[in-house]
C-alpha cells in the first residue's frame, strides 16, 4: 500500500467505489479505510452515521454518490474553521511548539522561506537549548531560507531569555516576523510544559504573540489529541501544522483535533525540500485524501 | 510515565461491567469484544491486528473454557492477557553479538523517531555492560545530525566516527564501511550506525539503507519506531522490512501518554521482536523490553519485575535489611528517612517507578502533579536539623521548627507537614513490620533476593478481593512472576508515599492497603 498510493485513501477506497451498489460490505470497507487513516473510532462513527443518513435520505445506491458525499462531509467538517495565518502585527511573533521529532525545526526553516518568498524580513530564535545540535540545525535552515538567527549565548541558556532577545532584536531592527523554535517536549512532562508557559509570558512582556503553531506529525495516531490538548492548555495554541504528509500516513487524527479543540489547521508540510510547506486548503486536502 | 495507561483505563472500565456477572451470555461477550476493539483502536493498535485479536478473544470467551469457569469475567481477563502477550511478541530476545568483533548494529526508522538519541542511549548502555561501542554518523542528510551525534557521543562517553561533515555532503555507505574497518583496527567491539531518517515510501532512501546493510553486514538491524505512531505503523514497518529488513524493534518516547498500540502491532505483523524501550530524554532512560511484563502492565498488574530490577540496581541490600530492622524495633529516624529518600532518588524517576506499580493507575493524575523537586526540598528540611533532632523528632518545638524552616528556605508549615508525614509513615511501617502483613519484612525499598519471606506471603495469601485483579495476579503467577514481587512492589510504593510531600498520602495508603488485599 505504501508504495502504491502515497498519502491517499484512494487505494483503500478504490475497490469500494468500483462496485455497482452500496451494500453492507461498503460500509465496513469505509469504516476500515477511515480507521486505517487514523481518523479514530469516534470521528469514523460520526462520519459513517452521517453518510448513512444521507444515503437513506437521497435513496441512492450508487457508490459514486457515496464518494462525493464522503468528500463533501469531510470538507465541510474541515472547513468549519478559518485557516488564515494572522501575521499583521509588527513584529509578528510566532511560537512553534510540539513533541519531540515532529519536525519543528524543519517546519521553521520552510516557514521562514515561505515568508521570505513574500519578501517579509524574518528572524528565528533558537530557543531549543536542550537537544544536542538543535541550534546548528536551525542555523542551517535559517541560512537556506535567508533569515536572521538569534542563538543562545551559552550552552543550556534559559529558552525564555533567547526568545526575549529574539523579539528584542526584531523590535530594534524593525524585522517583520519573529519565529521562535522551542525544544520538543512530551505533553506529559509538566515541568517542561510550564517552561513553555514561561516563554509565552516572557515574550508577551515585549509584544503580543501573533500565532502559536503546534506541529503535529501525520504519522501520529490518536495520541495527537492528547498532545493538542496539553499544548493548548500550556502554550495557547492558535493553529496546527501537519507535517510528514509525504509519507504513507494520512494524518486523519487532525480532523478529531480540529473538531475537539476548535483550533484550525493552518499549514501542511509534505516533503524535505525547503519549499514543501503550503497553507491549508480543506478542498485540496480532501481531494488528495479521497481522490 | 505510565505507559499504556489509557489502554489500561479502557480495559479496566470494560471489565468492571463484566465483573458483577455470574454467567456470560453471547450478548455480553459481544459487548465486551466491541469495547475491547474500540479501546484497542483508540490505542492505535493496527486494524488488522485488532480484528484478529478480538476474533480470538471472542471465540475463546464463547467456548467451553469460559462457561465452565466459576467466574467468567476472570477468565476473560486471562484470555485477554494471554492474547496480549501473543501480540506483544511472546518471549524477550537479547542482542546477538558477532563471534568475531566488531558487532555491527544498524539503526533505521522514520524521521523524528529518535534514532540519534537512541544511538547514544544504546552506546551508553553497552558501555555499562563492559563493551567498547563506537558510534557512526551515517546520517548525512538532516542538517547537523552529525553534530548532534557527536554531542550525544560525548555525553555517553563513547567514540564517534564522523569522517564526513553531513548536511548532504558525503556518502553514508562509504562511511559505514570505513567505520567497520576502523573499529577492527582500533578494537572497538561494537559499531552502532546511525542512519538518516527516511519515509517508507521513499524508494531512493530505502535503497541507500539497504546498501548500507549490504556493505556492513550488520548483526542486528534495529527499527526505531515512535510509540506515538498511528495506523501507519504497519505500512511503515512493512516498507522497512521489505526495504532493509530489520531484526528487532525499538520503541521510543514511551514516557509520553501515547498508548503505543500500533508500535506493538508492528511486532506481530512483521514477526520481529521489540527489543528495547526508550523512556525519557536522559541517556540512561533505556531498558530492555519485556513483552509479558508489558501485557501485565496493560492489565494494570503493574510492571513489577522492571521495578524490582531497577530497585536492585540502585539499592544496597544490607542497608535495606537494616532499615527493615529499624521499622520493627521502632528506631526508624529522620536520618534513615533521608537516607532512604536518597536511595530512591538513585533509582531514577519516582514517577516512573510509581507508574509501574499495580493499582497506581487510579493515582495517575496525582502522579502527574507530583513534583520531583519535593524530594530535594524534603532533603533540605531534614539536613537543616541537628543530628539529635533527626534522631528524636519529638524534640522539635516551635522555635526549632522555625529555625529549620529558615535554614532550609521553606515555611514552618512545610516542616510540620514533613514531621507529620514521617510519623504516619513510621507508624504504618511499624505495624506492618511487626507482623501486620507478612511481606513487609521486605519493606525497605529493596525487594528482591529474599525468597523465604516472600514465600511466606504466598501462603498467607494476600489475594485481592477484586476479581479482575486476582485473576491478573493469578495470571502473573502463571507467567512465572514471583509473588514476592508484588509484596515488594507494594512496599516500594508505601515508601514512595512516605517520601511524597504535599500529595494525598492517605489515598496512597488506601491504595496500598487495597493492593495488599485488606
Amino acid at each position: 500500500m505504501a508504495e502504491r498510493t502515497p498519502w491517499s485513501l484512494t487505494g483503500a477506497l478504490r475497490g469500494m467505489f468500483a462496485k455497482p451498489t452500496i451494500d453492507d460490505n461498503t460500509w465496513e470497507d469505509l469504516e476500515d479505510a477511515l480507521i486505517t487513516a487514523d481518523f479514530g473510532p469516534d470521528v469514523t462513527d460520526g462520519v459513517i452515521e452521517d453518510l448513512r443518513e444521507k444515503v437513506d435520505r437521497y435513496r441512492t445506491t450508487d457508490p459514486a454518490d457515496l464518494k462525493r458525499m464522503l468528500r463533501e462531509s469531510l470538507e465541510e467538517r474541515l472547513s468549519k474553521l478559518d485557516p488564515t495565518l494572522r501575521l499583521s502585527d509588527r513584529p509578528a511573533v510566532v511560537l512553534v511548539v510540539g513533541v519531540n521529532g515532529v519536525g519543528k525545526t524543519t517546519t521553521i526553516g520552510k516557514f521562514a522561506k515561505f515568508l521570505r518568498n513574500f519578501d517579509r524580513s524574518v528572524v528565528v530564535g533558537a530557543a531549543d537549548t536542550f537537544r544536542a545540535a538543535a541550534v546548528e540545525q536551525l542555523a542551517t535552515w535559517a541560512e537556506r531560507a535567508g533569515a536572521d538567527i538569534v542563538r543562545p549565548q551559552q550552552q543550556g541558556q534559559d529558552p525564555a531569555s533567547v526568545a526575549f532577545q529574539t523579539v528584542d532584536k526584531a523590535k530594534r531592527e524593525g524585522i517583520d516576523i519573529v519565529i521562535i523554535d522551542t525544544a520538543g517536549r512530551l505533553q506529559t512532562k509538566s515541568g517542561l510544559m510550564d517552561e513553555l508557559s514561561k516563554i509565552r509570558r516572557v515574550v508577551e512582556k515585549q509584544s503580543d504573540i501573533a500565532e502559536v503553531l503546534l506541529v503535529l506529525d501525520a504519522t501520529t495516531g490518536q495520541n495527537g489529541l492528547a498532545q493538542a490538548e496539553a499544548f493548548i492548555e500550556h502554550a495557547g495554541v492558535t493553529g496546527l501544522v501537519l507535517t510528514k504528509l509525504d509519507g504513507s500516513a494520512k494524518g486523519g487524527f487532525v480532523l478529531a483535533v480540529q473538531e475537539k479543540t476548535g483550533i484550525p489547521i493552518k499549514l501542511i508540510g509534505q516533503g524535505e525540500g525547503i519549499g514543501d510547506l503550503t497553507g491549508f486548503t480543506p478542498h485540496v486536502f480532501v481531494q488528495n485524501l479521497v481522490g | 510515565m505510565a505507559t499504556f495507561g489509557n489502554l489500561t483505563d479502557r480495559l479496566t472500565e470494560t471489565f468492571k461491567k463484566l465483573r458483577g456477572k455470574g454467567k456470560l451470555s453471547p450478548a455480553d461477550v459481544d459487548g465486551t469484544v466491541r469495547e475491547i476493539r474500540r479501546a484497542l483502536l483508540d490505542a492505535d493498535v493496527a486494524l488488522d491486528v485488532v480484528k484478529e485479536f478480538t476474533g480470538k478473544v471472542r471465540e475463546r470467551a464463547l467456548g467451553d473454557e469460559v462457561n465452565k469457569a466459576l467466574n467468567p469475567a476472570q477468565q476473560v481477563v486471562q484470555i485477554v492477557n494471554e492474547e496480549l502477550i501473543g501480540i506483544l511478541g511472546g518471549e524477550q530476545r537479547r542482542l546477538e553479538f558477532a563471534k568475531n568483533p566488531p558487532t555491527v548494529i544498524m539503526l533505521a526508522g522514520l524521521q523524528g523517531a529518535g534514532k540519534t538519541t537512541l544511538a547514544g542511549k544504546l552506546a551508553k548502555w553497552l558501555a555499562s555492560e563492559n563493551h567498547t561501542p563506537m558510534l557512526v554518523a551515517a546520517d548525512l542528510q538532516r542538517p547537523n545530525a552529525v553534530t548532534q551525534l557527536q554531542v550525544v557521543g560525548e555525553q555517553a562517553g563513547v567514540k564517534v566516527f564522523a569522517p564526513e561533515p553531513g548536511n548532504g555532503v558525503g556518502d553514508p555507505v562509504r562511511v559505514a564501511k570505513d567505520a567497520v574497518k576502523f573499529a577492527q583496527d582500533k578494537q572497538y567491539d561494537i559499531v552502532i550506525i546511525d542512519t538518516a531518517g527516511r519515509l517508507g515510501v521513499d524508494a531512493e532512501m530505502m535503497k541507500q539503507a539497504s546498501d548500507i546493510r549490504k556493505a556492513t553486514a550488520p548483526d542486528e538491524v534495529l527499527f526505531v519506531i515512535d510509540a506515538m505512531i498511528g495506523q501507519d505503523a504497519v505500512a511503515t514497518a512493512k516498507a522497512f522490512q521489505d526495504g532493509v529488513d530489520f531484526t528487532g524493534v525499538v520503541l521510543t518516547k514511551l514516557d509520553g501518554d501515547a498508548r503505543g498500540g500500533a508500535a506493538l502491532s508492528v511486532a506481530s505483523v512483521t514477526g520481529r521482536p521489540i527489543m528495547f524501550a526508550s523512556t525519557g530524554e536522559g541517556l540512561g532512560d533505556f531498558e530492555p523490553f519485556y513483552p509479558d511484563r508489558m501485557a501485565s502492565r496493560i492489565l494494570d498488574l503493574g510492571d513489577i519485575l522492571t521495578l524490582i530490577e531497577q530497585a536492585q540496581k540502585a539499592i544496597d541490600e544490607e542497608e535495606a535489611l537494616k532499615v527493615a530492622e529499624k521499622f520493627a524495633t521502632d528506631t526508624f529516624t529522620l536520618e534513615d528517612f533521608l537516607a532512604q529518600m536518597q536511595q530512591l532518588k538513585n533509582m531514577g524517576s519516582i514517577k516512573g517507578m510509581l507508574g509501574m506499580l499495580p493499582g497506581a493507575k487510579g493515582m495517575r493524575q496525582q502522579l502527574d502533579n507530583f513534583d520531583e523537586r519535593e524530594i530535594t526540598r524534603t532533603e533540605a528540611i531534614i539536613q537543616s536539623m541537628t543530628p539529635s533532632e533527626r534522631r528524636q523528632p519529638k524534640l522539635l518545638n516551635g522555635s526549632r521548627r522555625l529555625r529549620i524552616a529558615k535554614g532550609s528556605g521553606t515555611t514552618v508549615t512545610d516542616v510540620n507537614q514533613l514531621v507529620t508525614r514521617f510519623e504516619q509513615a513510621a507508624k504504618m511501617m511499624k505495624t506492618v513490620a511487626k507482623g501486620g502483613m507478612p511481606q513487609i519484612p521486605g519493606m525497605g525499598p529493596m525487594p528482591g533476593g529474599r525468597m523465604k519471606q516472600q514465600a511466606k506471603k504466598g501462603k498467607k495469601g494476600s489475594r485481592s478481593g477484586n476479581p479482575a485483579k486476582r485473576a491478573a495476579e493469578e495470571a502473573a503467577l502463571a507467567a512465572g512472576i514471583q509473588p514476592g514481587g508484588a509484596g515488594a512492589g507494594g512496599a516500594g510504593f508505601g515508601l514512595g508515599g512516605a517520601a511524597k510531600q504535599g500529595g494525598p498520602s492517605e489515598e496512597e495508603l488506601a491504595a496500598l492497603q487495597k493492593f495488599l488485599g485488606r
